[in-house]
This record gives structure tokens, sequence and C-alpha cells, in this order.
């Protein structure tokens, strides 16, 4: 039959051609010329006229059959090259992964302000209300009502910056408990913590800073005990430092408590057994505390009959010092920026288990 | 403190108690220990005496001795230049090890043996300070009576320790060693043995000899006596070694005395030359600018805050803090007249903050136990009748207005264990209450405790129970948990608000930094334009920490100088703090919150990213802040009224609802030729603003159409104006209005710009038809070009 032989010639011809075809373009450029609407195949069907029913049928058939097969087979040719292209595309594309960053800037805490939140949310945990007080205090609530009349020798002490007889910058954050009592007119329980910033009349050095920040605890209800102090300094000093460490009460003297304490932790870096830092003891002292003196309860208000209370007072440059071993308190209001970011960009082991 | 370990055995017996093991006990119990150590490190070392002494045949300085040491005669060549035959000597011998880790070996001295060292004091490690005049420069010279052969530790007393106590303020009773032999007691147990104060009496009365007259309150008890025939010489070696563990330097044994028994007793003596003295004592009030002559020489100005001691013509004392040159004891001292007294502490304290503070002064200012004063006085008399030879006239001179009304308190055992948190027993509180030393009665569970009155320091029923928990031990305490029905914890909404602030400057990449409050004067109104006054501290500590701050932006500039002059050239950062003024008489603190940023934002050089901080990116970030407060549509900047650091012409007051809430802008000083941008924000101001809550918002369904048009306009004419302009012409269908271009140059007029905006029109309920949308643009066109006398500007 003319249209077999017809239909095999074309048939061969194109898969001759399709064994050349090695991109996309050529091979759409042979689709048309042979699948198109004026395509070789497609005008096979014009032979169709010269025959009769029952062979139109058969040939049509056939015709089908054809243009199915070899659009599978083109359609495979193309999922190749296409995959072929893609993959030469990509790697015209390709980067050097190891050329530097762009740099995007992530801010920081300050390393105070960071301590600072680590020891509210220990305690918000715990039911404690974050409170505040003013900079600029009266000697009243610095001094007098915390049971240090203007006479009391350990005013002596604290070196206060006195802007006149009677205002002051406040040289510890305990005004804020006296504020804090006074304002409770109902003398219910209170529970808080207030961290800020305080004045000495320090020189400037290693050691020394004229301007630094405390944090304030402060919990008086009935029956609030010197173990209740201990308690909940032992799981500060666990939650903060690290499980491990251990409080030890040394007492001491503080005009605004009594009994007064001053409170030692497991060395930070000698865990106990006693290094340099701790000069042997294996301790070091990080804050004082006691139950409130029922003097200042008292003159809060606060029947000191019936209401006891704690309070502690930690110095958080102190803390960060110990916490990340830096040795000077300078550091921390030069802001350096190489220092300020080393405690906020990295995340960092946990400071407060034992290396 | 410091406290010898074997003064201080006199009055208990401490000898089985290692000085280690009261080191690591005494801070448990309160009484913090600063320092031990040996009062001398030498070992082998005897008394010798010098049997010859003879030039050194090669040396002009040094000598050859031949010293007998009992047991042998050593050949020593030694360089003193005091040293001489017959002479009682402290001799190191071959072995004996000296502080600074010296060890004594034979050695040939230019061609000479030499067996051993003669010492000084100095080289036994005692401080000059202590060394006597005498043996300055030089071998220290013994008594002719020291034994040869004798230990010569021994028979100089250094055998003994020193352990220095760093003492709480209130624990005066410790500033003696009667009191410490009591606090050992307490600790440690035992019986505390008092000093001996008996001598014998002449007939001569002191009464009859001086007369006595006190003029102020402020010398509620005063007592003295009078002595004679006193021999002034050296001590014996046990005061002097005993006063040099005590930190105080021997003079003589007069001297001595009176400071051996301030030390034991804690109340402070003074020794007056009678014959100086003259027979009146009268203590008042200084005159306001009255002058006398103390001890050491120094003319001193007085005040009417300072007792003073007179003859009833001249200040002889400053009462309690230093005596007076014109009746210091000396050489030929026979007669002395013995001052023990109690003064005012307050008075003291003013006394030796303004004048000087001696040994005396420290124990009055912390208070002394009045019912030492007279036992003093007669531990003096006691230790001059034996170690001055003196008489001791009959009776006591005696000014009292002392009540001596004992201390009591009331307790009872729950008081105790609810306060401690703790399950003491009755026996074990009774037990700690003995060892004290207080005495308790029981009556119907309530104990009455008897205060003995060297414990000034306590006074109400929590002393007792801090005594109670400190004896028995805060380490045998077990931490528990405050029981109580509290609220929720948390921050307050200021708190939680300025968080949030920092939270947004913290993602746009600022660094949070903290300052000084304290600054110079120089920058206080530079960032600001209130004009308020601003606060002082009365005696500052240096010129640049002399005022609290109005703004924080010169601090924060201060940070990024340091920042560039140590090449870091990329800063952004903010601070959330205070500044501080005064309106009326009332003292204001505010929170703030500034940044600055300086340098290159965004960088990556090698692939061209980079994005320099300047003012569009400071105005970004305050916009940020605003548009979380849901502040951004009722915000505007305004360029006038700016305070004079900022640049004038790139700075602006950021106004929420017309009320001024901070600025940003361009700092006008140039630090290492880099522009710096600034803002600053009232966190109270900011607060004020009431803004609406979250309710979510339906995402527009349906298509937008944007529209472009560039005007022509005045230069003058703020892209804000246009904004305005747009928007009331665009109405409900105009959702979003952006700048993509400005221009200025040589396409236009001179003094015209051609701003560029793309207006996006939008219909949350169906598709928008380009003809409504062109109704709308056209209106904005025409608003826009009637009003800013603007065009529009050809393609």
């Amino acid at each position: 039959m003319e249209t077999n032989s017809k239909t095999r010639a074309i048939k061969e011809e194109l898969e001759t051609k399709l064994g050349s075809i090695d991109n996309l373009k050529s091979l759409n450029d042979l689709k048309i010329e042979y699948l198109g609407k004026k395509g070789k195949i497609t005008q096979l069907s014009s032979l169709m006229k010269d025959l009769n029913n029952d062979e139109k049928k058969e040939f049509g058939k056939n015709l089908n059959i054809l243009k199915k097969t070899l659009e599978e087979k083109l359609d495979d040719l193309a999922k190749v090259l296409e995959e072929k292209e893609l993959n030469e595309r990509l790697i015209k594309e390709s980067i050097d992964v190891t050329l530097p960053a762009t740099k995007v800037c992530v801010g920081t805490d300050h390393v105070l302000n960071k301590t600072i939140e680590e020891v509210e949310d220990l305690f918000i945990s715990m039911g404690y209300t974050v409170e505040e007080g003013p900079e600029v205090e009266t000697d009243l609530y610095n001094f007098e009502m915390l049971n240090l009349p203007k006479s009391h020798p350990a005013r002596d002490m604290q070196d206060t910056f006195y802007i006149n007889e009677e205002v002051l910058l406040r040289s510890q954050t305990s005004p804020v408990q006296v504020r804090t009592m006074l304002k409770n007119k109902e003398k219910t329980p209170i529970k808080i913590i207030c961290p800020g910033k305080v004045y000495r009349r320090d020189d400037d050095d290693a050691t020394h800073s004229h301007e630094f920040h405390q944090i304030e605890g402060l919990v008086v209800d009935k029956n609030i005990s010197m173990s209740d102090l201990k308690g909940t300094l032992e799981i500060m000093a666990k939650k903060l430092f690290g499980e491990n460490k251990k409080v030890r009460f040394r007492p001491s003297y503080f005009p605004f408590t009594e009994p007064s304490v001053e409170v030692d932790l497991t060395c930070f870096k000698c865990e106990g057994k006693g290094c340099s830092m701790c000069k042997g003891t294996g301790w070091i002292e990080v804050l004082g505390a006691g139950m409130v003196h029922p003097n200042v309860l008292k003159g809060c208000g606060y029947d000191p009959e019936k209401y006891t209370g704690f309070a502690f007072g930690l110095g958080v440059e102190r803390i960060a010092m110990l916490k990340y071993e830096i040795d000077d308190i300078r550091n921390f209001y030069i802001n350096d920026k190489r220092f300020n970011e080393q405690f906020g960009v990295t995340k960092g082991g946990n400071n407060n288990e034992s290396k | 403190m410091k406290v010898s370990r074997k003064w201080l055995n006199d009055y208990i017996d401490i000898s089985d108690i290692e000085t280690s093991e009261i080191v690591k006990k005494m801070p448990l119990v309160g009484n913090e220990i600063e320092d031990n150590y040996k009062l001398c490190e030498g070992t082998n070392l005897v008394v010798g005496k010098v049997l010859s002494m003879e030039r050194h045949p090669d040396s002009d300085k040094l000598h050859v001795c031949m010293v007998d040491v009992k047991d042998e005669t050593l050949q020593i060549v030694c360089g003193a230049p005091n040293v001489d035959a017959g002479q009682k000597v402290i001799v190191a011998k071959v072995g004996a090890t000296l502080p600074n880790n010296i060890t004594i070996s034979p050695v040939k001295l230019r061609g000479i043996e030499s067996n051993g060292m003669i010492c000084s004091l100095e080289e036994l490690g005692i401080e000059s300070k202590y060394v006597p005049e005498r043996s300055k420069g030089g071998i220290h010279i013994l008594d002719s009576d020291a034994p040869v052969g004798m230990d010569a530790i021994k028979y100089l007393c250094y055998d003994d320790e020193v352990i220095d106590f760093e003492l709480t303020s209130n624990r005066s009773d410790l500033f003696s060693m009667l009191g410490m032999a009591y606090e050992f007691r307490a600790v440690y147990g035992g019986d505390v043995k008092l000093p001996e104060t008996s001598y014998k009496e002449i007939d001569k009365k002191v009464s009859d000899n001086l007369d006595l007259s006190i003029q102020t309150i402020n010398c509620p008890l005063y007592t003295a006596k009078i002595v004679e025939d006193v021999k002034i010489k050296e001590s014996p070696n046990f005061i002097k070694a005993r006063l040099m563990a005590a930190g105080i330097r021997p003079i003589n044994n007069v001297v001595d005395i009176s400071n051996y028994v301030m030390i034991e007793y804690g109340q402070p003596l003074h020794f007056f030359d009678t014959k100086k003295l003259g027979n009146k004592i009268l203590v008042r009030m200084a005159k306001d600018k009255e002058e006398m002559t103390t001890l050491d020489g120094v003319k001193r100005v007085l005040d009417e805050t300072d007792i003073v001691i007179t003859n009833g013509e001249e200040i002889v004392a400053l009462a309690g803090v230093m005596g007076g040159l014109n009746t210091e004891v000396d050489e030929n001292t026979t007669s002395i007249t013995i001052e023990s007294a109690v003064f005012n502490p307050y008075n003291i304290r003013l006394t030796s903050k303004s004048v000087l503070r001696s040994e005396a002064s420290s124990r009055y200012e912390k208070g002394i136990d009045t019912n030492r004063t007279i036992e003093a006085l007669n531990r003096a008399c006691h230790l001059l009748e034996k170690y001055a030879d003196a008489k001791i006239l009959k009776g006591h001179v005696v000014h009292s207005e002392i009540n001596k009304i004992e201390k009591e308190i009331d307790i009872t055992l729950d008081k105790i264990n609810s306060v401690l948190g703790m399950n003491l027993s009755e026996d074990k509180v009774l037990d700690i209450f003995d060892k004290l030393g207080f005495e308790v009665s029981i009556n119907n569970k309530t104990y009455k405790v008897k205060v003995p009155s060297r414990r000034l320091d306590i006074s109400i029923k929590e002393d007792i129970i801090e005594e109670i928990g400190r004896i028995y031990g805060y380490e045998n305490m077990e931490g528990t948990l405050p029981i109580s029905n509290s609220n929720n914890g948390g921050r307050s909404d200021k708190q939680n608000f300025i968080r949030e602030i920092k939270n947004i400057l913290k993602s746009c990449g600022l660094n949070e930094v903290l300052t000084y409050s304290l600054t110079s004067l120089n920058d206080i109104h530079s960032f600001t334009k209130d004009e308020f006054n601003y606060i002082e501290v009365a005696s500052p500590m240096s010129e640049d920490k002399k005022v609290l701050r109005h703004s924080l932006i010169p601090s924060l500039l201060n940070v990024i100088e340091y920042n560039l002059s140590r090449n870091q050239n990329n800063c952004m950062i903010f601070e959330d703090s205070n500044i501080y003024y005064k309106i009326d008489n009332e003292y204001e603190e505010e929170n703030y919150i500034s940044g600055a940023l300086c340098g290159t934002y965004i960088d990556n050089s090698w692939n061209g990213t980079k994005i320099d901080c300047d003012f569009y990116l400071t105005k970004g970030i305050v916009e940020k802040v605003l548009s979380y407060l849901k502040l951004d549509n009722r915000y505007e900047l305004r360029t006038n009224d700016i305070p004079e650091s900022f640049h004038p012409y790139r700075s602006a007051g950021i106004y929420v609802d017309n009320e001024l809430v901070g600025y940003v802008g361009e700092v006008l000083r140039t630090i290492n030729k880099n522009k710096v941008y600034v803002f600053e924000l009232s966190v109270n101001k900011l607060m004020s603003k009431k803004i609406r809550s979250i309710k979510m918002k339906e995402i527009p369904k349906f298509p937008s159409i944007t529209k472009d048009v560039a005007f022509v306009l005045d230069r003058d004419v703020t892209a804000n104006e246009v904004i305005k302009e747009i928007k009331k012409n665009g109405g409900r269908l105009l959702v979003d209005i952006d700048v993509f271009d400005v221009y200025v140059g040589d396409k236009i007029d001179e003094n015209t710009k051609s701003i560029a905006f793309k207006l996006k029109f939008q219909d949350n309920t169906r598709t928008l038809t380009d003809e409504e949308v062109m109704n709308v643009f056209h209106k904005i066109i025409n608003g826009v070009t009637d009003k800013l006398d603007a065009k529009l500007r050809d393609k």
C-alpha cells in the first residue's frame, strides 16, 4: 500500500532526525515540521481522499496511532532536553557560597539590662511585681525611713551625692521598699522586686563606679521568716547561676534589717574547691539581706507585731562580672561595641554550669 | 580590730583553738576576718652578748664581733654602725630563717668568716614605724638584763599571732579585748577572766587636788584620778609587743598604758601632765573658730559642735579625739591626771570627721560601755603602779548623769522560731543565752533577757533573735518558701511598653548602651528646647559628673566617638534612661529612648551592597516605632524650633497629635568627619496617646489600580504638603501613596523640584473601573496643581 509505505517513510525520516536533536528549539521546529497544522504527518491525511471507506477507516486509525506515538516520543525527548537545559542554566548561575555574607544587623541588650531581666523574669515567675522609684530621692526615703536617722553612724558607710540637705541621688534601691509599703493603703502583703540605678560618691576604678545598678527584693506578709529568705535565694542561685550553687548566710549589719546577713554563693570559678577568686574560701559574696527592721515596717504603716518581711539587695554589675568573668566595672559604661556585642549576639552556653 | 592571740588568752583560754579554725568560724557568726599572721616570722633567733668588737681589716663599715650565745661563741661580721661590745643583741644563728625567705648560712665577708647575723628589728619583719628611735638604721639593742641564749622571739614577746577582724559598725563591744573575749566565749564556751585592777592608795585625795566642772550635756560621765612619782621609761616587752600587734606604736610606759587599757576595755583614757594642767578640769563646748594645738603639733580651728576639755583658762584636749600639746606627758612628767570619760558619740563623730579620726574617737563614735569607765581608770592605776612606780591618790573625781537602767527584753521561743523559720528547743536557746552571757528569767513562757551593758547593739526582740540565729548557725537553717496568697506578679504597663519599643529598636539592628546620668554642664541644653532648670549635685566629684542630663543624646555621641576612635565605624545604638530636670523646686525625671546611628547600616563590599546611615534610615526606625504604636497616621515632622546642636535643615521635631514627642535629625557637631543621626522619644508622651486595639481587617479580594503622577513644585513645598492634598482629594478609593522619584536639576526650572507619586486605588467590595479611577485621579491632579501651584511634569 502506497499509504503505508509513505507513512513508514515519514516515520523513519522523523526518527532519524530525532536522533540528532540536542536542544529544545530544534525539537520544537521538528515538531512543527511533522506534527504541526501543515506538518508532514498532518498532510498525510490528504491521501485519504483516494481510499475506500474501509481503507479510510483503517488508515485514519493508523495515522492517529502514528501521531500519538510520535508525539509521545517527542515529548519524552522534550523532557530530557528541558532537564538538560535547566541544568545547564543552573550551572551557569552557580555562585561561590563561601564569599562573605551581607551583614544583617541584630541589636543586642546591654548586658546589665539582660541580667536585670533574667532576675526579673525569675521573680515574676514566683509572683513578684516589678516596682520602680525615682533616682532623685529624698533623704527621708533613702535613709530616715530605713532606720538611718541623720545622726546614724552607718551613714558614713555610704557616701552619697546630695543635691540639697533633703534631696539626694539615691544610694540604694531600698527607698522603693518604703514607697511601695506607703503606697499600699490597705497594708496587704507585698512581693516586689525593684531594679534601678543608684549613685555613690566613689571614684571610678576597676571595681567601683559612681553609678551602678541594684535589684532590691521585698516580701512582707504574716509569718515571713528568715528561712523563707534563704529558700528564695536558693532558688535564685540555682536558676540564675546553676543547679549546683549553694547559699551561705553570714551574719552582718544593715540598719534597715534585723537580723541581717551577707549572702555567699558557691564560688563561680572553682565551684567551692577554693581558688584565687574566692580567696580560698569556696564562697563568693553576692548580696546583702535580712528581715525588715520593725522600725521600717512601723514607719511604713505595717504593724511589726503582725507582719514580718525579708529584703535583699544585689549589685547587678557584680553579678554580671562574676557570671561573665568581666574584670573591670567601667566596661559596662564605656560601651565599646566589641564588648557590648559579646553578650547579646550569641546565645552562649549556660554560663551557670561548671566548665 | 587587730587581736593578739596571746593578749586575748589573758581573758579567755583559747590555747586549744587553732587560728585556722577561728578564721573559718568567726565570719559565720558575723565577724569578718581580713587577715591573720604571725607577729614575727623568724626562727632560731637567740639573745646574744657582744663580747668584743673589732674593725674588719678590709672594710671601713664592717665589724668583726665575738658573740656569746650561751652554748658557744660565734664570730659574726656585722655592718651596723651602732654595734658595740657589751651589748645584748638578737642573733640569727646559722640555719635561722627570717622573713622574705632569708636563711642564715656561714659566709666569708671579705675574707673573714661570719657564722650568723646580728639583727635589726626590720630584719625580723617588724614595720619600721614600731622600731624605737635608738634602734633605727642599725641593730636592735636589748635591755642589759636580757638572758643570753634565750629565744629572742620569746624574750621580745613576738611569739604571737594577730587576727585582724573587720567588724560591723554596730558591734562597738568588739573593739576591745574584753569584748572579744566575751564573743569567743559565745562561740567556743569557756570563762572570761577580768583583768587585775587593784592598787594601793596614798593618803592624798584626788578630790582635794582636782576641781571638776562639766558645762555640757554632751559629757554625761567624767571620772578622773591623779597619780604621782611616775617614772617614765620603756614599757615591758609584753606591752610593747601587744601594742604593736594591735597596730599602735609603743612610746613609753605611761603612754603605752593608756593605749593598753583602751584596747583592753574599749574605754579611751587621756593622760594629762598634772603640772602643766593645774588643778582644774572644765568640760564645755568649743566656741566657733576657737583654736588649739593637738599633740601632733597641728593647730586646729574648732566649732560649736566640738567638745573640749579645758583647765579653766585654755583648751587642754579635744574631747574624745586627741590631747592638747600644752599638757602632753613627756620624759620629765612625774604626775599624771587620768581622764576616763564618756562623750556624746554624735559630737565625736562630727569632730573626728572635721578634725581627725583617732583610735579613741573611733571607739567613742561607735559608743562605749559606761560600766567600764571607772574599771578602766582603776586598771590604768594598777598598771601605772606596777610598771611606772606610780603613787595613786585616794578616791575618784566623778561627774555622772548616767542612769543605769538595765536593758531587759521580753521574747518567746515561738517568736524566735517563727522569725528564724526554725524549730529550736528551749534548751538550745537557753544554752545560747548562757554562752552569750545574757541572764534570762522565764516567766510563763516569756523569756526576760537581761542585756549586758557592753552590748549597745541590742535593744529590741529582733536583735535577740539575730543573736540566737548567728550563734546557732545559719548553716543549720533549711530554706523554705513564703506561703502567701499574693497576686500575680509582673511588670508595669510602662515597663512593658518600654520593652516593646526596645524590641523594635533591637530588631532594627540597634545595640543597647548604658551611660552615666551625671554629666557636664556643657551639653545640657544642646539637644533640648526645654527651659527647665538642671539638677546639680552639691559636691560633684569632677566637672564632667556635675549635673543630671536633660537629654541622652550627648552621652550617645560620646559612645560613638569612643568607638570611632577605635575604628569601630559602624555604630547603631540606643539607650532607654531617665532625663532629669527641676520645675519650681520640684525634681522631675522622665524616661526617654534615644538612638544614634553612624556609618554603614548594611554592607557587603564585594558585591556592592551598601546602605549608609542617613536621615531617612533614622526616620524609618522612628516610623517603625510609631507605626508599632499605631501612631503612623497621627504624626508629622516639623522643621521649626530645632535645638541648637541639630543640623537646622536636616532635622525635625516629631509631633504626634500636634504634641512634640521628640526629635530626629543630623547632629551638627561632626565627629571624625562622620555624620551622626540621632533620635529621641519621650516614653511618657508616647504612652499617653490612646490607641485602638487590634481588630482584623479584611484582606482586599479585588484588584487594585495604580496611577503614577509627577508634579513640578516650588522647592519650599514639602512632600508632606503634597501628600496631604492628595489624600484630601483621593477619598475612600485611594489606599496608598508612595514617592518613587524626587528630581532637582537642569530638566526643570530653577527653584523647582519634581516629586513623583505612585497612587494605588482599590475597593473592597468590587473591581474598580478605569473610568472611576481616572475621575478621582484627575481630581487629585487638579487639587494639587491648584492649591500648591504645581504643574504636571511632562513625560
